[in-house]
C-alpha cells in the first residue's frame, strides 16, 4: 500500500545477497548480521556464526527508530559476553523514543568496526526521479552538517551510468573517487531494482573493495511485493515503534489481507467514548478530522476504514469487533457511535448494512447497558433500502439510534453527535 | 475540429475499456444516454484473458446495444481511431504495462489507471513518459471523474440515482478535484446542493506519485471559460497543495478556490498512522494537513476552519459570483429517463442468449432485419436469404449467385463417398430421415468435404506473408501438413474434375481479381509435378474462390474475413449443398424398399492378434 519501514537487519542481509553482482565484482558486502529476538538467542547465533564470538561486536535494537546512541541504546566495541549481559538486560524492557512507550524485542548484532572516516550516502526517491546525497562528513550529527552534503539527481528514466558521480565526489581524494563511483553505483542499482522508496547509510567506509555500513534505513515499496518478492525473500514490515498490534487490530488486518476490499482499524483509544465506523479511506480521515477539528480528539477511540464493496459476513465481522472494543470500558455517561461515509462509488450500502445489523443483533443488549447512541450517515447504491433497513433494527431492538441520507452534510453527524458528550465536558 | 488543450473529455469523448467491466461500461452508457449524448461513450471493450473476440451486450436508454469486444488492445485501438481515452482496469500486476502500451499509441490521449498498488516507481516511469508524449494520466488509484453531461470514467459518479441526485447529466458551473475516489461522488453533490453544480470532477487517486496532480487540473479549469469556480480537496502528505499555493501566487490560478486539506486529525494520533491512501502520511511539519491549510489561505483561497463548513463556503463564494454576475442562471435540464428494470446487477440474469440474425418477436418474422414478406415478394434468392441469415448483409448478385453454384455443386458425388455411404446404410436400417442425413452429415470433417475453410485459410495466410507458391509447398512439408485443398482420391491431371474447371471459369468470368485463386493454380503446377493426384481439389477452390470474393466486395477487412472463415461459414457451404444430396439417397433408399446392409467378408481384412499375445500380461498368461 505504500512506502514502508524495514529492519536494518532485512536491509544488510539482502544487500549482502546482491553486492557482488550489482557491483559487477568491484564490492563485496559480507553481511555479517544477527538478528536477536526473545526466541532468537545470541547463543543459538554464535553457533551458527563464528565472528559472533571471536570478533568485536556493535549490538542496538532494530526498531524502526533511530538516534539509538542519544537514547543510550548503543552497544560497541563489546565482547561476546558483554553483549549477551547487555542483551539480557534489554530485552523485552520497555523504553521511551521521543514521546512513545515501547518494548525491545529486536536486536541487531555485527563487527564492530573502527572507522577512520565516517561517509554518508542516501538515496531518496521523487517523483522525477532519486536524488543521491554523498557527504564525507558522515555520522551522528549529519543534519547539523548538512550543507556538507552534495546531492545528484538520476531521472527516472535514465541510467546510473549516464550520470556524472563525480559531481558529488569533490571532498573525496582522486585515488578513492574510481573505487566510491563503482560503489555508489552498485548501492543505487540495488535500490532501483529492489524496489526502496529511501536507503541511507550513516556512516559506512569501504576498505579494500569491502563496503562496511554501519547504520542502515530502509523503506522498501511493499506494492512492488509482486516483482520483488523473491530477492526479497521473507522481508518483514514492521509496525512502528511502540506500536504492537492489539489482537482486534490484527484480525481486522487478517481480515483485510484475505479481502478483495479494504478494511482498516486502529485503536486510539479505548477508553474514548467518540467511536466510528465509516467506509472510504478518504471520508474516513474527515470523520477523524472533523472529531478532532470541534474539540474531542482525546475522546476519539478508533481510527479506520472499510471500502471497496465488502462483502455482508466481511461487514459483521468489522462491526461486530468495533462493538467488542466499544462494550468492554465503562466510562462516565454516554459513548456515541457514528457509522458515517459518503456517497459510495459502487460499494452497496444496503448489503453492508445487513452486516452492521447482524452485529447489532449480536450486540443490543451491551450497547444499551453501555448507554452507547448510534449516529448515521451515508449515500450510495441502494442507500434508500441500506437506511430504511437499519432504521427499522434500530426500532426493533429499541436502540437510541439516528439515520440520515446524503441530503445531509456529510459530517454535520458528527457535530450532532458530540452535542451529547458536550454536558460531560 | 480539435478541442482545446484544456478538455479531456466532453460529450463526443469516446473510449475504450481494458477489462471485462460490464457493469462499469453499463454506467457509462447510463450517465451518457442520461446526459443527452448522441453515440454511446464506450467505443470497445478489451477482454484480454477471454482469449476471443465477442460483444458485450448492454443498454443504452431502452435499446440494446452491442460493444465490439477485442481480446488485444492494439486491435481495438487500431478499429477505433477517434477513441481518444482509454480507461485501464488491469490489475496492480500488469496495469503499468497495458499503461505504457496505451500511452504509446498516437490516437490516445488519455489513460485512466484505475489499480490500487501499482509500484511507485512504475507509476513514476508512466508520468515521465506522459510528459514527453504530452499526454495525461488520470490515477492510479482512483474511480476517476467526469464532465456532467458529458463523459464518465467507468464507475465514477457512483450509481443512477446520484447522477441524477448531483445534477451530473447537466454541467454546472464548479471545477472540481480531489485527490480520493471515494470522496468524488460526495464531493459533486455537496457542490450540487451549495450552487449550480459541478461542470468537471476528476479525483488524482491518492498515491504518493499521482499520474497527473491537482494543480494540473485545476490549470485546466482556469484555462476552462465554463468553470467559475474551483473546489480543491488534498490530503495530509506530499506537497501537491504547495503547487497550488504557488500557482495562486504566481497568477495561474485567478479564478475563485476553495479549498479543505483533510487529515488535521493526524497530530493527535500517538505515532506515524498510516491512513488509507498511500500518499496520505506526512513526513515533516509542511505535509500535514494543518500547515497546508493555513498556506493555501494565506495564498488566497477560500479555507474553512474545519470540513464541516466546507459546504456553506462553497455557497458562499458561489452566491458572490452570482451577485457579480459572473455566474449567470442557467435553465434546468430534463434528463432522459432511463427504464428502471434495466439494472446492471441484474441485466446478466435476465437474457443468456444474442441473437443477432433473426427475431420472430414482431408482427413479421426477420431475416437480419429484413421482414419475411419484402424477402418473399422482392424475390430475394436462396443465394439471398444465406447472405442474410450467414453474414447479416445483403450481399452483391454475383456473390450470391456464387453461393448458389457451390451449393449445386457440392449438392452430391455419388454413393460412394463417406457421407452419402453412410446415408444409405443408415436408410437401409430403417431409420428415418434426420438420422440417415444426420450419419452423413457427421463425416463431413478434415479428410471429407471439410478442407474449405483449411484451404482458405492456410492460402491466404501464405499470400497475406509473401510467400512464394514454392515456399509455401516447402513449409507445409517441413510441418508435414498436407496443403487442404490440394489432392483427390480418384481425380488427377489426366482425369481432371470438372466441379473444379466450372468454379474457375466462373471466378474467371465474374471477378475482376482473383489473387488467391492465382496463387492457388501456380501452387497447384507444383504440387502436380511432384504427383498426378495432387490436384486443386473442389473444396479448395470453394474456399479459395469465396476468399476472393469477400476481398472483392471492399466490405470485410482482413481481421474480418479471417474471422469468418474461423467460425466456419465456408465448411457450411459444403454441409447445407451436401445434405441436399444426402437427402435424394436417404429418399431413393426409401423408393427402393432396400433391406438392412451387411458388409461382404470378402471386403474386409481379418487380421486378429494370437490368444498368446493377448493374454501375455492377464492373470491367466502369468499362470501359464
Amino acid at each position: 500500500m505504500a512506502q514502508r519501514g524495514i529492519r536494518e537487519y532485512d536491509a544488510k542481509r539482502i544487500l549482502a545477497k546482491h553486492m557482488k553482482s550489482l557491483s559487477k565484482g568491484t564490492f563485496k558486502y559480507r553481511g555479517r548480521v544477527v538478528l536477536v529476538t526473545p526466541e532468537a538467542s545470541i547463543e543459538a547465533a554464535a553457533k551458527r556464526k563464528h565472528w559472533v564470538k571471536t570478533e568485536k561486536l556493535t549490538v542496538k535494537p532494530d526498531q524502526l527508530f533511530g538516534k539509538r546512541g542519544k537514547h543510550g541504546l548503543l552497544l560497541v566495541n563489546a565482547t561476546y559476553e558483554e553483549a549477551k549481559s547487555w542483551l539480557e538486560e534489554k530485552m523485552n524492557s520497555t523504553v521511551e523514543v521521543g514521546k512513545v512507550l515501547g518494548k525491545l524485542t529486536h536486536f541487531l548484532v555485527q563487527p564492530y568496526v573502527e572507522l577512520d572516516k565516517e561517509y554518508y550516502l542516501a538515496f531518496a526517491g521523487h517523483q522525477e526521479g532519486d536524488y543521491i546525497h554523498f557527504s564525507a562528513e558522515g555520522g551522528v550529527d549529519i543534519e547539523a552538517n548538512w550543507d556538507m552534503v552534495t546531492n545528484v539527481n538520476v531521472p527516472i528514466d535514465a541510467k546510473i551510468e549516464d550520470v556524472d558521480l563525480s559531481l558529488i565526489l569533490d571532498s573525496v581524494s582522486n585515488d578513492d573517487r574510481a573505487a566510491f563511483q563503482d560503489l555508489i553505483t552498485a548501492l543505487f542499482r540495488f535500490y532501483r531494482r529492489l524496489q526502496f522508496g529511501f536507503l541511507e547509510f550513516n556512516p559506512f567506509t569501504h576498505k579494500n573493495g569491502e563496503f562496511f555500513p554501519v547504520d542502515t534505513v530502509a523503506r522498501l515499496d511493499d506494492t512492488a511485493h509482486f516483482l520483488c518478492h523473491e530477492d526479497w525473500k521473507d522481508v518483514e514490515f514492521p509496525a512502528p515503534f511502540g506500536r504492537e498490534l492489539r489482537p482486534e487490530e490484527q484480525y481486522i488486518e487478517d481480515l483485510d489481507e484475505k479481502s478483495g476490499s479494504s478494511l482498516k482499524l486502529t485503536v486510539l483509544n479505548p477508553k474514548g467514548r467518540v467511536w466510528t465506523m465509516v467506509a472510504g479511506g478518504g471520508a474516513s480521515v474527515i470523520y477523524a478530522d472533523t472529531v478532532v477539528d470541534l474539540g474531542f480528539g482525546d475522546e476519539l477511540a478508533t481510527y479506520g476504514e472499510y471500502s471497496g464493496n465488502p462483502t455482508t459476513e466481511e461487514t459483521y465481522d468489522y462491526a461486530k469487533t468495533l462493538f467488542d472494543l466499544m462494550t468492554r470500558e465503562k466510562v462516565e455517561g454516554c459513548k456515541v457511535f457514528i457509522i458515517g461515509g459518503g456517497i459510495a462509488n459502487f460499494t452497496d450500502v444496503a448489503m453492508t448494512f445487513d452486516g452492521i445489523i447482524q452485529a447489532l443483533d449480536d450486540y443490543a443488549e451491551q450497547i444499551k447497558e453501555h448507554d452507547i447512541k448510534i449516529f448515521i450517515r451515508r449515500g450510495g447504491p441502494n442507500y434508500k433500502a441500506g437506511l430504511a433497513k437499519i432504521r427499522e433494527a434500530g426500532k426493533r431492538l429499541d436502540l437510541d439510534m439516528e439515520v440520515h441520507g446524503p441530503d445531509m452534510h456529510m459530517t454535520k453527524v458528527v457535530s450532532i453527535a458530540l452535542k451529547n458528550l458536550e454536558d460531560g465536558r | 475540429m480539435t478541442k482545446p488543450d484544456y478538455v479531456l473529455f466532453d460529450k463526443d469523448t469516446t473510449a475504450i475499456i481494458f477489462g471485462n467491466q460490464q457493469a462499469a461500461v453499463q454506467r457509462m452508457l447510463h450517465f451518457g444516454y442520461l446526459a443527452g449524448r448522441e453515440k454511446p461513450s464506450v467505443a470497445a471493450i478489451v477482454n484480454p484473458s477471454g482469449g476471443r473476440k465477442g460483444l458485450m451486450k448492454v443498454f443504452y436508454g431502452k435499446d440494446e446495444i452491442l460493444l465490439p469486444m477485442y481480446n488485444k488492445l492494439g486491435a481495438a485501438v487500431k478499429n477505433h481511431p477517434d477513441a481518444d481515452v482509454i480507461i485501464n482496469f488491469a490489475s496492480f500486476r500488469s496495469a503499468y504495462d497495458v499503461s505504457v502500451e496505451a500511452l504509446n499509441y498516437p490516437t490516445i490521449k488519455t489513460v485512466a489507471i484505475i489499480a490500487e498498488g501499482i509500484p511507485e516507481r512504475q507509476t513514476r516511469q508512466l508520468i515521465a513518459l506522459r510528459k514527453k508524449l504530452g499526454k495525461w494520466i488520470i490515477g492510479p488509484a482512483t474511480v476517476g471523474g467526469f464532465v456532467a453531461g458529458g463523459f464518465k470514467i467507468g464507475n465514477a459518479g457512483g450509481a443512477l440515482s446520484n447522477l441524477l441526485m448531483s445534477k451530473l447529466y447537466r454541467p454546472g458551473s464548479v471545477g472540481f478535484v480531489s485527490k480520493s475516489g471515494g470522496m468524488l461522488n460526495e464531493m459533486a453533490n455537496m457542490i450540487a446542493l451549495n450552487s449550480d453544480g459541478v461542470y468537471e470532477g476528476i479525483a488524482i487517486g491518492g498515491d504518493k506519485y499521482p499520474g497527473s496532480t491537482l494543480v494540473e487540473h485545476l490549470q485546466r479549469y482556469e484555462a476552462n471559460p465554463e468553470i467559475k469556480m474551483m473546489v480543491v480537496l488534498g490530503e495530509v502528505g506530499g506537497d501537491d497543495e504547495y503547487e497550488i499555493v504557488d500557482a495562486i501566487k504566481d497568477g495561474r490560478l485567478k479564478k475563485p478556490l476553495v479549498a479543505w486539506v483533510t487529515g488535521t486529525c493526524a497530530k493527535v494520533f500517538p505515532s506515524e498512522v498510516q491512513f488509507g491512501h498511500a500518499g496520505a502520511m506526512a513526513r515533516g511539519e509542511a505535509e500535514t494537513a494543518d500547515a497546508k491549510n493555513v498556506a493555501l489561505k494565506e495564498a488566497g483561497a477560500y479555507v474553512p476552519n474545519s470540513y464541516n463548513d466546507f459546504d456553506k463556503l462553497i455557497r458562499t463564494v458561489y452566491e458572490e459570483l452570482k451577485v457579480k454576475g459572473i455566474i449567470e442562471d442557467k435553465e434546468e435540464v430534463t434528463p432522459r429517463e432511463i427504464p428502471v428494470d434495466y439494472d446492471p446487477r441484474t441485466m446478466r440474469r435476465t437474457t443468456n442468449i444474442i441473437s443477432t440474425i433473426s427475431d420472430d418477436r414482431g408482427d413479421e418474422l426477420l431475416y437480419a432485419g429484413i421482414p419475411i414478406s419484402e424477402v418473399i415478394r422482392d424475390r430475394y434468392s436462396v443465394g439471398d436469404v444465406i447472405s442474410l441469415l450467414w453474414f447479416k448483409k445483403r450481399l452483391p448478385q454475383y456473390v450470391t449467385e456464387f453461393l448458389e453454384l457451390a451449393l449445386m455443386i457440392t449438392a452430391d458425388h455419388g454413393p460412394c463417398v463417406s457421407g452419402a455411404h453412410n446415408a444409405i446404410v443408415t436408410a437401409m436400417a430403417g431409420k428415418d430421415i434426420t438420422a440417415s442425413v444426420a450419419a452423413g452429415v457427421l463425416t463431413i470433417g478434415p479428410r471429407f468435404g471439410g478442407a474449405i475453410d483449411g484451404a482458405a485459410k492456410y492460402f491466404k495466410d501464405a499470400l497475406g506473408r509473401g510467400l512464394t507458391p514454392r515456399q509455401f509447398v516447402d513449409e507445409m512439408k517441413a510441418k508435414n501438413i498436407n496443403i487442404p485443398g490440394i489432392g483427390h482420391r480418384v481425380k488427377s491431371v489426366h482425369n481432371p474434375d470438372m466441379r473444379v474447371n466450372l468454379l474457375e471459369e466462373w471466378a474467371f468470368a465474374n471477378l475482376p481479381k482473383h489473387k488467391l485463386l492465382d496463387f492457388a493454380l501456380e501452387v497447384e503446377k507444383i504440387t502436380t509435378a511432384k504427383k498426378n493426384n495432387l490436384i486443386f481439389n473442389v473444396d479448395g477452390c470453394v474456399g479459395i474462390v469465396f476468399v476472393d470474393i469477400m476481398h472483392s466486395t471492399g466490405i470485410y477487412t482482413e481481421d474480418e474475413i479471417d474471422e469468418i472463415i474461423d467460425s466456419g461459414a465456408l465448411n457450411g457451404l459444403f454441409v447445407l449443398g451436401r445434405t441436399i444430396g444426402m437427402i435424394g439417397h436417404f429418399l431413393d433408399q426409401k423408393r427402393l424398399h432396400s433391406g438392412l446392409y451387411r458388409h461382404p467378408w470378402d471386403e474386409v481384412l481379418y487380421t486378429l492378434p494370437s490368444e498368446t499375445e493377448v493374454l501375455e500380461y492377464s492373470d491367466t498368461g502369468k499362470k501359464r
